[in-house]
């Protein structure tokens, strides 16, 4: 830096005429009002730059991208809240269609008893019918029997009585005959 | 190596100093308030860096950001949620000073790292008007918040009363001392740095000694690299915090 040698009145008293410095330079009071006057348009200019320019732009960059943060987060939550909205509404069909189709099973089963039922009521009603009337037809069968075996009795009696060379109404053997058949 | 450079000290050269020497960058003479010296020259480069990044970098205004407009925002944040942090909802319309004391301390320190660069911030004269109009700024700022209770500042009320007077003495010495360390350290700092730098590059003249000299030069360079930022952040911050005690002067 100190190379080329200065004029020594240049150099004044802080400079020697090798161009090095006398002591600090920091204190040299020639410089003093050059730096300060240097440094305060530095800082003004500085200080418009940032104040007029530079931070009310960051600020707003700053603002509108937490603004958009904000916005999505909010729009994410909605859109969970939706996704969680069509999964309930899924499951509420689901377990809808469930339900319907138990109630259509439970219906069938019913109708299916309901048929069952009658028919088996209506077979029994015909086999009871049938039933009575065989019960009738045997009675009746028993009845003619007993009438035979009646006439039989006093018809045979009658003839063992004629047999026996004895004579005998008819009347008399018939009744003892009936009572022979109550006792 | 102390021994090897004393024997050679003739073929020495050690001008550790003349890197901070305040010239005219157009030709020779006199330095006068208004001459365009190396040093208003840097201060220009760091506003045009200020500019770059902060306005040039954000000039899409892209909800996803490009990387000079996250480095942008990121600045913008950083001091935001340190002034907000510090000094409260109400020290944030304070934010655009401590904004451009920040970025012009960042920049003039990251761009006094280039090789031959001058350093504006190595110079008390300009760390010194920073500090001192912080100062005079937020004395004046909690004077005029608070009234004369802003002097409640001094008087520690949760301190036994006996010692109150002493801890008034000592608080008022730190007050008035605030610019002093505040500008000192910052300038300090970063002229130790680059001092320190120098001297090693003079030892790079001797052969044997180069390599580990430019090892050294490069383990200081990082070294500064952490300075620079850190000072800015330390300025700022102590800003902050003197800003605090104008806007809430009660412990």
């Amino acid at each position: 830096m100190a190379t080329e040698p200065i004029n020594t009145e240049l150099a004044g008293t802080c400079v020697n005429e090798f161009g090095s410095a006398i002591g600090m330079p920091q204190l040299c009071g020639e410089w003093f009002g050059n730096q300060i006057f240097w440094l305060v348009v530095a800082l003004v200019a500085i200080y418009f730059i940032l104040s007029r320019v530079a931070l009310p732009r960051i600020g707003s960059v700053l603002a509108e991208r937490q603004g958009t943060i904000t916005n999505d987060i909010a729009a994410a939550e909605d859109l969970k809240v939706k996704a969680t909205q069509a999964e309930a509404a899924y499951d509420k069909a689901l377990v809808d269609a469930r339900a319907e189709a138990q109630r259509i099973v439970a219906a069938a089963k019913a109708d299916i008893q309901a048929d069952l039922d009658k028919a088996i009521a209506k077979a029994d009603a015909e086999i009871a019918a049938k039933s009575a009337e065989s019960e009738k037809a045997i009675s009746e069968i028993r009845a003619g029997a007993l009438q035979n075996v009646e006439e039989v009795a006093k018809d045979t009696a009658l003839a063992i009585v004629e047999a026996m060379g004895s004579t005998a109404d008819a009347k008399s053997v018939a009744s003892a005959v009936d009572a022979q058949m109550k006792g | 190596m102390a021994g090897e450079a004393r024997s050679e000290e003739a073929g020495l050269v050690f001008h550790p100093m003349d890197q901070f020497i305040v010239k005219p960058f157009f030709g020779d003479g006199a330095v006068s308030w208004y001459t365009i010296t190396n040093s208003t020259v840097w201060m220009a480069l760091a506003v045009l860096a200020v500019f770059a990044l902060l306005v040039l970098g954000t000039s899409k205004r892209a909800v996803i950001p490009t990387r000079m407009q996250s480095v942008a925002e990121l600045a913008y944040g950083f001091i935001y949620k340190m002034v907000e942090d510090i000094c409260g909802k109400d020290g944030v319309k304070y934010f655009p000073y401590i904004m451009t004391l920040f970025m012009f301390i960042v920049f003039a320190n990251f761009l006094g790292l280039l090789p031959t660069a001058f350093t504006p911030t190595a110079h008390i004269a300009v760390t010194a008007v920073m500090a001192f109009a912080v100062f005079f700024g937020v004395t004046i700022l909690g004077f005029v918040k608070n009234g004369p209770s802003f002097l409640g500042l001094f008087w520690v009320n949760s301190a036994p009363l006996a010692l109150r007077p002493v801890l008034a003495l000592i608080e008022l010495i730190s007050y008035f001392v605030r610019p002093v360390s505040h500008s000192i350290r910052l300038a300090g700092n970063m002229m130790a740095g680059h001092a320190v730098i120098k001297v090693f590059a003079g030892f790079a003249a001797i052969t044997a000694i180069a390599p580990f000299s430019v090892l050294a030069i490069t383990a200081m360079y990082g070294l500064e690299m952490l300075v620079s930022f850190i000072q800015a952040y330390v300025f700022a911050i102590l800003t902050c915090v003197y800003l605090k005690d104008a806007l809430h002067p009660h412990h």
